[in-house]
């Protein structure tokens, strides 16, 4: 008999005050008797709403009727089957608006928490698994991958499992893409990433950091001359947008990617026992309101900013980062101004931030995306003092392998130009997926795409 | 793991290093950079590439020593390895079409503007090369930069070696002297960059300029090093290093290069601790 509880168990999460001060993780997970609980909630439809519902397509119901049953270890084998990063994405994905948004239960009261569940199961599994993977029969084929992000990790690991001999390029010196430079401890440990990287690396997969293709080699060197009878791109979408107001190059103001990466990839919370070196003001505004956007408040409140703004030009409705994550910096203190646009960053005699001019916005007629264009307020504008000011407006695809990579067909912003169902280019033998192809998205989407590109190298390469 | 197969102390703030790295030492061209990063809680800095040998597969730095990682980077000898060294990066110098190049260096622009030079020199360009040093003790590589070019003009600050004067003072006597350059390339200190940009710039010789700002991955993934050039903002990762120096907004770039001023302070201090076990 199912769980006819309302509302999902709560996470169990240190105190906002708490931990508006430190980078440990803000969910602290359930227990083993949260998980069950919540994991009797399903109702095991027939149709299985959820599963169509997630990018890699999880059997949801299968392994939370092992939960239910206690049977942790067995039910991290059945989302492993098709998630190769279940501790990730059990604590990234925007389940929202996936498995949770199809769940019969969210009809009436709140949907299961899948996404709670699914990371208990894969951190149980990661602390008692002692299982080392099998690493597959190699099939004598190469495969390069370019970028270790989650598009990647999960292409190498698909292709790895059918034998192929997989090398991930990295730019970067550590491997996980946005997992280590976007995204925050406090959200995602580091640690954990590691773990999950590792279990590609056990299936055979070779990372090779510091290596930037289209730079230190370009990707026809690598089919042409290394021996790889194929290629993956998942180099993500790694160049930073700015809104081009006067004001942009004062110092003080970060692109969220430098901002986040300053912070998490180079540690510069822990300056100066580790040398990259950070400033953060009194007064901080992060404009934008996507995840990006959120996390680097709450990155600034933690760096000791008294006041971190969310400066975005619509409305809370249209805010597009994840439930949660609105909800955790709310509680953490970041004061969301809406309806409010950047009209110029103003300078002291240095160079360095003083303030931001701003306008008032108003909601007018859906624009192309469907929501509500915002308009500015004719003679609305004022001046906020700030110290610091992060752009977390969205990010564009670096062009260092589309420049370097003749016949690789591009979108004029910079998207790879790959179908959607397998991520093939207009290259022959080079696929890709991600942020590379659809801009600034979703881990789990990233991974869909990595996933549905290794089936289609697979058949690629076998039907050579 | 990059180890270092050679190391030259050129004087007392300037190092010379050959770092084993097969794949950049075969792909790079002068005016492009490294990014390294000595150890797992070490900074990532740029690094122009000063020099490499294709065969031996050794990519030369050359660096002066100004902040916690330079030192800390001076610290290591032949035999240490360095933990990340990216490379080639940023987009090669172009040199097509120039007859007759001025060559300025000034500081530790010297050592980056010498594979310029010799690029230009091997090219057969007739290639003036001025540097600049602060006495005559600090000279370094004299003897490759004699090779690198037609005439070298070796400036002092304070004339000890019998040249009194900026490496500007010297660009100078050469224009006031009527001498016609296709191109200035300008690489050393933002001020004299700009100086060297002011005096041409009226005289309408195109004038090539460095930028070496502040990275963090130097892939184009930052925007830390975004600079305005002819009004608009570029990185200087990947559209650069190299810029037409009459267009870039020098007072910017100076501005944003002490953005970290006082922390840099500070890891110094860190640095003065390790060496001294805190005794100052």
């Amino acid at each position: 008999m199912a769980n006819m509880r309302l509302d999902k168990n709560p996470m169990p999460e240190q105190e906002p005050n708490v931990r508006n001060k430190n980078f440990k993780e803000v969910a602290l997970g359930y227990t083993a008797e949260m998980a069950i609980d919540e994991a009797k909630r399903c109702l095991n439809c027939k149709n299985q709403p959820c599963v169509s519902g997630c990018p890699v397509n999880v059997r949801i119901p299968e392994f939370l009727s092992l939960v239910a049953e206690g049977k942790f270890l067995e039910a991290a084998e059945v989302v492993k089957s098709t998630n190769s990063l279940p501790a990730i994405c059990g604590r990234v994905c925007p389940q929202e608006t996936q498995c949770e948004k199809f769940c019969i239960r969210g009809k009436k009261g709140e949907p299961v928490g899948i996404g709670r569940i699914e990371r208990f199961v894969a951190d149980y599994a990661m602390a008692n698994s002692k299982e080392q993977p099998q690493v597959p029969a190699k099939n004598g084929h190469k495969v390069a991958v370019i970028g270790s992000g989650p598009a990647g990790l999960t292409c190498a690991g698909d292709l790895a499992k059918k034998g192929y001999d997989v090398t991930i390029f990295e730019a970067l010196h550590t491997a996980g893409g946005v997992l280590v430079y976007g995204i925050p401890e406090f959200r995602l440990p580091k640690a954990l990433v590691r773990e999950e990287i590792a279990t590609v690396e056990a299936l055979g997969v070779k990372i090779i950091p510091d290596m930037v293709i289209g730079k230190c080699i370009t990707l026809d060197e690598l089919l042409d001359e290394e021996g790889f009878e194929a290629a993956f791109i998942g180099s993500g979408a790694g160049l930073p947008n700015f809104q081009k107001i006067p004001g942009e190059n004062l110092m003080g103001v970060y692109s969220a990617n430098e901002f986040l990466t300053r912070i998490n990839l180079m540690k510069a919370y822990d300056f100066p026992n580790h040398d990259t070196p950070i400033k953060v003001g009194k007064t901080v505004a992060v404009i934008g309101g996507g995840n990006v956007a959120m996390d680097a408040a709450r990155c600034a409140k933690r760096m000791g900013a008294e006041t971190v703004y969310i400066v975005y030009r619509r409305s809370d409705a249209e805010l597009p980062a994840r439930a949660e994550e609105v909800h955790h910096a709310k509680e953490e203190g970041i004061i969301f101004k809406m309806l409010t646009n950047p009209t110029k960053i103003l300078g002291d005699e240095e160079g360095r931030v003083r303030a931001m001019e701003v306008i008032e916005m108003e909601l007018g007629e859906p624009d192309d995306s469907g929501r509500r264009r915002p308009v500015p307020k004719a003679g609305s504008e004022y001046e906020m003092e700030v110290q610091t000011v992060v752009v977390g407006i969205g990010t564009s695809p670096n062009p260092l392998i589309k420049s370097t990579t003749p016949g690789l067909e591009t979108q004029k912003w910079g998207g790879i130009i790959a179908d959607e169902e397998t991520g093939k280019t207009s290259r022959e033998g080079v696929y890709a997926g991600g942020d590379a192809v659809t801009g600034a998205a979703t881990v789990i989407l990233a991974m869909g795409a990595g996933k549905k590109a290794a089936a289609a190298i697979d058949e690629y390469i076998q039907n050579k | 793991m990059f180890p270092i197969v050679k190391k030259r102390v050129l004087n007392p703030t300037v190092t010379y290093m050959e770092i084993l790295a097969p794949h950049i030492a075969k792909k790079a061209k002068p005016g492009q950079f490294i990014m390294l990063r000595i150890n797992e809680d070490g900074e990532r800095i740029p690094l122009t590439i000063a020099g490499y040998d294709r065969e031996a597969g050794t990519v030369t730095i050359i660096f002066q020593k100004v902040g916690y990682t330079t030192y800390a980077l001076d610290d290591l000898n032949e035999g240490d390895s360095l933990l990340d060294f990216v490379g080639p990066l940023g987009v090669p110098s172009e040199f097509e079409g120039l007859k007759k190049v001025c060559v300025v260096g000034g500081g530790l622009g010297v050592a980056i503007a010498y594979p310029q030079a010799k690029a230009l020199h091997d090219m057969g360009v007739e290639v003036d090369f001025i540097v600049g040093f602060k006495n005559k003790d600090l000279i370094i590589l004299e003897e490759e930069f004699t090779n690198a070019c037609t005439n070298l003009f070796v400036m002092t600050d304070d004339g000890s070696n019998g040249h009194k004067g900026f490496v500007t003072a010297a660009l100078e006597e050469q224009l006031n002297a009527g001498v016609k350059y296709d191109a200035v390339i300008a690489i050393g200190p933002l001020i004299m960059m700009k100086v060297v940009c002011d005096m041409t710039r009226d005289k309408g010789i195109k004038t090539i300029v460095s930028m070496n700002p502040i990275m963090v991955d130097g892939t184009g993934m930052c925007g830390c090093c975004r600079l305005t050039v002819d009004g608009q903002t570029r990185f200087a990762c990947v559209d650069g290093p190299d810029f037409d120096g009459h267009l870039v907004d020098f007072d910017e770039v100076i501005a944003r290069s002490r953005m970290y001023r006082d922390e840099e302070a500070e890891s110094m201090k860190k640095h003065e601790c390790r060496l001294t076990g805190g005794v100052r």
